[in-house]
């Protein structure tokens, strides 16, 4: 296990790297992205298995990215991770890159799923989990919601299925960053109480931080020693745009174009805390 | 090869069992099959395939959505996932679903699309689907076929079980009329002359192959000889024979339980107007809903009778003067 100081740091280096992916195109999904970077570093920290050299392994653990726009985040630390070079991070998007804006198991190594039409990422997660059950296999899944994609009825529908097979080798995350395309969630379509949704579903479900590593990682190692057949949320009480002061406090941070001389200051300021935090 | 198995006689053995047979067959030899159904079991009889093999036969009730989503997952971990429900709701209800979950990513389903068009019959017009063909085509690398019988059904869906890919079977559910014999083979992209002729092309599929049979037996009785093909391989549809048809016969028409917008018939005259332009006239139905009755009522309906099949014959005939 690393300690807090390790998961924090990779934590900002999948945000800097996330950013200055996002900055060669000048615009992207800033917000959505910032706020998965804590759950990703514990996850590609401390708690999946994955071989970089061998993508495909099939003991992996599989991971669906089911906000599938959120993908330049995943590209950061798989690319940290040595998944493929990291100057593929420069090619976000362009014709014929590896990496395009939303996530695609066909184009980029160690991306399990093709997801960007919201909704549909649980019920794949949930059909690898059953499929791996079925199989006697001991991978487990992992998935990333947004909190807006809950708006989606067939989120709920797997929510059900999940609960019904029995799928406790599942745990899936909310990106409870509250806010959406136009607007916050109550002012666009209320999710209310996410955490208690999931368990009148039947769902092992606990709410954490999504900023504070420890607390992430200490919820899916208790999640994983008490969900039994049960499959477990850990909703994430964060703030869109996460990390970054300037884009925290922007009213519509989905995705929008960057101000250069910002972005650049932004991306300076995460470096030097960044450089600060390796010298400790 | 197939054999012809054609009296106009509707088949002995349920469709149903013949699926069930199949099913129960595939899940006890390939460990990596698996059944997923959206509550229709009982439709398709595979109740006590799922009481038999509980882990491998999987209800997903009322939530064709997710069940879309619930294959490509399997797939990615190396099932090969069967699923079903009513043609209506494995198609257009689900279609981004096919689409991003299934095709778009690469992963491998065989859909079972239950009671295509006319066949709902009493469940009416919400649940007569006339555009599934239409969307189904328009998926990149899908295959899409009209199943005509069961000989055909459990060939098919036996033969594209390691396959890769989309598969989607439009497969009626009960009262088949019986066109090949047992064991016949089919080759995917190839459709079958199922009666030679030289005046006029019956191109057909699904309910339609033996409409299309019992008007060119009408025809026949006019001295006129029709060609009969059943293109139940919508898609890849097979171009050579179109042409061949064309060259050989003159005419052609399509007859389809779809509409005549996006489905064989357009397939077909995409074909001759791109590579062969010919006289063609599609049967089908003709930008209208589905409505509810009996199947005999509604194969009057929409003109799926043998009568109105040789009628467009002697038309497309009449339009070969004019080329």
């Amino acid at each position: 296990m690393k300690t807090q100081k390790e998961l924090e740091r990779m934590a900002a280096e999948i945000r800097t790297e996330t950013l200055k992916c996002l900055r060669t195109r000048g615009f992207g999904h800033v917000g959505g992205c910032l706020s998965v970077v804590e759950t990703l570093a514990v996850l590609y920290g401390d708690i999946m298995k994955y071989d970089p050299e061998n993508p495909k392994w099939e003991g992996r653990d599989l991971f669906v990215m089911c906000k599938g726009h959120a993908g330049p985040a995943l590209f950061a630390i798989l690319a940290l991770e040595g998944f493929f070079p990291m100057e593929w991070l420069d090619t976000l998007s362009i014709p014929g890159t590896k990496l395009p804006s939303h996530c695609d198991r066909n184009l980029t190594p160690g991306v399990d799923a093709s997801t960007g039409s919201l909704g549909q990422g649980l019920s794949v997660a949930a059909g690898m989990a059953h499929g791996l059950k079925i199989q006697n296999q001991s991978n487990r899944v992992y998935a990333m919601l947004g909190d807006g994609e809950c708006g989606e009825g067939q989120v709920w529908e797997a929510a059900q299925y999940a609960h019904h097979h029995k799928l406790g080798n599942m745990i899936a995350f909310v990106d409870w960053n509250k806010k959406q395309v136009d607007g916050t969630l109550d002012e666009v379509m209320s999710l209310l109480d996410a955490r208690a949704k999931f368990e009148a579903f039947g769902w092992y479900a606990v709410q954490v931080s999504g900023s504070d590593v420890m607390a992430i990682r200490n919820a899916i190692l208790e999640a994983q020693k008490n969900q039994g057949d049960k499959p477990a949320v850990i909703v994430l009480d964060g703030i869109k745009g996460s990390g970054v002061p300037e884009f925290e406090q922007m009213e519509f941070n989905h995705h929008f174009a960057f101000d250069k001389d910002m972005i650049d200051k932004v991306i300076k300021n995460l470096e030097n805390k960044l450089a600060a935090m390796k010298e400790e | 090869m197939f054999q012809l198995n054609y009296t106009g006689q509707l088949e002995n053995k349920p469709i149903t069992q013949v699926f069930k047979d199949t099913l129960e067959d595939m899940i006890q030899t390939d460990p990596k099959v698996v059944h997923l159904d959206a509550d229709l079991m009982l439709l398709l009889g595979v109740l006590d395939v799922h009481k038999k093999f509980p882990d491998r036969v999987i209800n997903c009730g009322i939530q064709e959505a997710n069940m879309i989503g619930v294959a490509a997952g399997m797939s990615a971990v190396g099932l090969k996932p069967y699923t079903h429900s009513f043609a209506a709701f494995t198609s257009r209800r689900v279609f981004d679903q096919l689409f991003l979950s299934i095709a778009y990513a690469k992963k491998s389903a065989h859909i079972i699309a239950s009671d295509p068009g006319i066949k709902q019959a009493f469940n009416g017009g919400t649940h007569m689907v006339f555009e599934d063909l239409a969307l189904m085509r328009t998926i990149p690398d899908a295959y899409v076929f009209d199943i005509t019988d069961s000989a055909m059904y459990s060939f098919l869906i036996r033969a594209t079980k390691d396959l890769k890919g989309l598969y989607y079977f439009r497969t009626p559910t009960s009262n088949v009329t019986s066109v090949y014999a047992e064991g016949s083979e089919f080759t995917i992209g190839k459709g079958n002359i199922v009666r030679e002729g030289r005046d006029a092309t019956i191109i057909a599929c699904g309910l339609l192959v033996s409409v299309a049979l019992e008007a060119a037996k009408l025809l026949e009785s006019e001295g006129i000889s029709v060609r009969v093909v059943d293109m139940f391989t919508i898609k890849p549809l097979d171009e050579a024979l179109v042409i061949d048809c064309v060259k050989k016969t003159g005419a052609i028409v399509t007859a389809e339980n779809h509409s005549v917008y996006g489905g064989l018939g357009s397939a077909v005259s995409e074909v001759l107007s791109e590579q062969y332009p010919a006289p063609l006239i599609r049967v089908g139905v003709k930008d209208e809903f589905g409505e509810v009755g009996p199947e005999s009522y509604l194969r009057e309906r929409f003109g799926f009778t043998p009568q109105n099949l040789a009628a467009n014959v002697i038309k497309a005939i009449a339009l070969k003067s004019k080329q």
